[in-house]
């Protein structure tokens, strides 16, 4: 499953194999559509299925029954006649459909007729003193260490934010015998009142009762400090403490790691390097692209579905993924759409996966004071600005991320925005009295991943060059 | 309501802003229309080359007029621009394209042009060490050198709206008329009046001349940049290659731009490129080959500008031939970045004065005859 693509032209690309890529592709080739799975990791599964086809975990309740769905999926995949390639960098992405993907060092272009998206998610910035440290990491960063090669903490571990995937890790954390000495818990008590309405869904909803189950099984086992307004991180070369307030009153204690989570974003960078349209999504405080009910962008012929669709989850990634998929296959090849789910069974089953969904935006909503840091907070780590950094560039006249860019070159690092473009946005909104819809995002560029000149250098040359050489 | 101001510059590029800041310093109060933001196009994403080297003969008067402005450009802006001179340097990489360089420099001579001189293998090896061996020589403009484009641009914006311009951006100027003795532009809902209208639109300029009645052979194109990774610090000056198309530069914190104006595909009423991989690995190609230093660098980042090109590749620079108070200036054909500061002072002269002593004759719009597009 590695090596380059077998063809040049495929009917559908799809990009990622999380839940939705895997769904998708496997849609796309059961319509006898030529199909193309190209994936960055090593194996299939994205990030919540990380590893399911290789990972050395093999008692089944400790990474869950959910986790092991994916097991299906990737089943129903390789039972398809979709072409899949791991390892596999997509680098570039324009309009016309062309797609550049580097596959063990070699770049090679395709092309489509659909490009179904499907590069789920990333981590939201966490931007506290002190996240920057050696020994703070994010809660994602290891919960794929505890998933792909089961390590797990054995240190003075501390975890702060919140969201469903800090109870989750945290579960799987102490189910594989690792070490957690306190959750801080930053979910403001506020939002309990604001999602209450919403509540009804969620209770409905199958994450409801798995959820509260997990938040049970770690609060038996490890200190949960909730209500904490202000935290931060202290080093002597490495992590050596957390300090926090909660309740009005400061706590410090050791620390040799510090996980961070609050929350993921959709991971926009290549759909954005493709000129689609995103919007500032004002509940789940991130940028989501412009799509219609079956998933197609402002750029005609590029879908989007998962979480890069706006964050829904596993069980909706899936869903959208097959929507996206049945959408190309009523396009290309409307007679073969009759052997796949209606799309009227898809919608309900997304609505059903959906359900919820606010009630858990609204509850774990972060505060503005974990998103808008101030002073000497490192807004962007590529370049090392500060926040107060990024404020004085606004006072003598940078309006947006892309004329920051002139000032401080915030964004301009191999990162991409991927680690401060949210943070910069939201900081400059407030300072501007702005919306971030009226603030904008960074316009990222490809390549969205860098590859070598060298491997540049080695790409087939362009028809012109040709020309050029046969006239002599 | 109108408002009246005395001069309108529609185009917040370096161009516009250069040219509303010397007419504030003139005196006038002009007012700059921008319907992004100043530096969105070409003015702001440019390979950031200041260079007096390998012009066209009829701009150098021009040219070497800006890089006066550019040694003194902190003074002006109050911002360096990341201006830094280590020279620039075209570089033969055979016999054939070296004699090529040493008919240029005598040529230039002639014409009483000292700021390019032809070298050998040895002062090229001195000044690019890490050029390959077999170069022969080349030519070099030791006062050229590179400053940060979107910094710059910026820069330019911020000093005139200080000294007093009235800058819009955000939205087009439209409606552009002349009556009673002023030109008339509409900005939203509002509406400025004028005795002076620039035009200096950058790719968009094109089309305010034909509205006009003064048609010009131009096109839009967006020649496309890369930028690489951090690497040890290896080049002071700017290269470029006689034969090849190449330039080459490395900022102070390591990163190489490696532009050379192979062009992307254009969507002007988007504000958008299509970039050509293809011929960007062309380039890297090229970069291979003469610096084998850069070979395990990284490219971070392409793009691509929009811009307007001139049939001739030589901006339209001065007074219309056909309406009083109308000036142009664009078309600078992917090497306008340079000529900015010193355009934006010899157009206030134009509009100020009604002359200059910088010979700009050869620029003018009425060089096309209707026969001749």
């Amino acid at each position: 499953m590695t090596g380059a693509p077998k063809r040049e032209d495929y009917d559908v690309v799809v990009i990622g194999a999380g839940p939705a890529g895997l769904a998708a592709a496997a849609t796309s080739a059961e319509a006898g559509l030529t199909t193309l799975l190209l994936d960055e990791n090593i194996g299939p599964g994205g990030q919540v299925f990380r590893a399911i086809a290789s990972t050395p975990v093999t008692e089944r309740s400790q990474l869950g029954a959910d986790y092991w769905v994916g097991a299906d999926l990737v089943q129903s995949l390789r039972a398809s006649s979709a072409e899949v390639i791991h390892r596999a960098t997509v680098w570039s992405l324009d309009r016309n459909l062309d797609i550049a993907v580097s596959i063990g060092g070699a770049s090679a272009f395709v092309k489509a007729k659909r490009v179904i998206l499907a590069t789920g998610a990333l981590e939201r910035p966490f931007p506290i003193p002190g996240w920057t440290l050696p020994g703070v990491m994010t809660a994602g960063a290891a919960q794929t260490m505890l998933k792909s090669s089961a390590l797990v903490p054995d240190g003075r571990t501390v975890i702060a934010g919140q969201g469903p995937l800090l109870w989750l890790l945290a579960a799987q954390i102490l189910r594989l015998g690792g070490r957690i000495d306190r959750i801080l818990d930053t979910t403001e008590r506020s939002n309990y009142f604001a999602a209450l309405p919403h509540a009804f869904a969620f209770l409905t909803s199958p994450y409801f009762t798995k959820g509260l189950s997990m938040m049970r099984e770690v609060k038996a086992k490890v200190q949960v400090v909730s209500g904490v307004t202000e935290l931060s991180a202290a080093d002597d070369g490495q992590l050596t403490s957390v300090s926090y307030v909660a309740g009005g009153k400061r706590e410090i204690i050791p620390a040799d790691l510090l996980l961070l989570h609050q929350g993921v974003v959709p991971n926009v960078n290549l759909a954005m390097s493709a000129d689609v349209e995103h919007r500032w999504d004002d509940l789940q405080l991130c940028w989501s692209p412009v799509l219609d009910a079956s998933g197609n962008s402002s750029v005609a012929g590029i879908a989007i579905a998962g979480d890069g669709a706006g964050i829904g989850g596993a069980n909706a990634a899936v869903v959208r993924g097959r929507i996206a998929a049945r959408s190309a296959v009523e396009a290309l090849a409307p007679a073969a759409a009759a052997k796949l789910a209606p799309m009227a069974t898809l919608r309900t089953d997304l609505a059903k996966a959906e359900r919820g969904r606010v009630f858990l935006d609204t509850l774990f909503r972060p505060s503005p004071h974990f998103r808008i840091p101030a002073g000497d907070t490192i807004v962007c780590r590529c370049e090392e600005v500060t926040a107060k950094d990024v404020l004085d560039s606004v006072a003598i006249g940078a309006t947006g991320p892309n004329q920051l860019k002139a000032y401080r070159r915030t964004g301009m690092g191999p990162c991409q925005g991927r680690l401060c473009g949210l943070t910069v946005t939201e900081l400059m909104a407030q300072a501007r009295a702005k919306t971030p819809q009226e603030i904008g995002y960074y316009r990222l560029r490809a390549p969205v991943k860098p590859i070598t000149l060298a491997e540049l250098a080695a790409v087939p040359k362009s028809e012109a060059d040709v020309k050029a050489v046969v006239r002599g | 309501m109108t408002r009246n101001v005395d001069a309108i510059v529609v185009g917040g590029g370096i161009h516009g802003c250069s040219t509303a800041l010397h007419l504030c310093l003139a005196g006038l109060k002009p007012v700059l229309i921008e319907k992004d933001y100043a530096g969105r196009h070409a003015s702001g994403v440019n390979a950031g080359g200041v260079r007096q080297l390998a012009r066209h003969i009829p701009e150098i008067p021009l040219s070497i007029r800006s890089m006066g402005i550019w040694e003194k450009i902190k003074g002006l802006l109050d911002d360096d621009c990341s201006f830094e001179s280590y020279g620039q340097v075209l570089v033969a990489e055979n016999e054939e394209e070296l004699a090529v360089c040493r008919a240029r420099v005598a040529e230039l001579n002639a014409l009483g042009f000292t700021h390019e001189e032809l070298i050998d293998a040895t002062e090229l090896r001195r000044l690019v060490p890490a050029v390959a061996e077999t170069c022969p020589g080349g030519v070099v403009s030791r006062r050229d050198g590179a400053a940060n484009p979107a910094q710059t641009t910026t820069a330019f914006r911020r000093k005139a709206e200080q000294l007093g311009a009235t800058v819009r951006e955000g939205v087009a100027a439209s409606n552009i008329r002349y009556s009673d003795g002023l030109w008339h532009v509409d900005v939203g809902t509002e509406t400025f009046a004028a005795p002076v209208l620039v035009n200096a639109a950058g790719a968009w300029a094109g089309k305010i001349a034909a509205a006009l009645g003064e048609p010009v052979p131009v096109e839009t194109v967006a020649p496309m940049l890369m930028i690489t990774s951090r690497v040890p610090h290896f080049i002071d000056p700017v290269v470029i290659l006689r034969g090849r198309k190449l330039s080459f530069k490395q900022f102070k914190n390591g990163t190489v731009l490696i532009g050379g104006g192979h062009l992307a595909t254009p969507y002007q009423d988007r504000n958008e490129t299509v970039l050509d991989w293809r011929s960007l690995a062309t380039s890297a190609r090229t970069v291979f080959e003469l610096f084998p230093v850069m070979r395990s660098a990284t490219i971070v980042r392409a793009w691509a500008g929009i811009e307007a090109k001139m049939k001739d590749d030589i901006p339209v620079f001065g007074p219309s031939s056909r309406h009083k108070g109308l000036y142009h200036q664009f078309g600078f054909s992917l090497h306008g970045f340079q000529l900015g500061p010193g355009a934006g002072a010899v157009m206030a002269e134009l509009i100020v004065n009604g002359g200059t002593q910088t010979r700009v004759s050869e620029l003018g719009i009425d060089r096309f005859h209707p026969s001749t597009l």
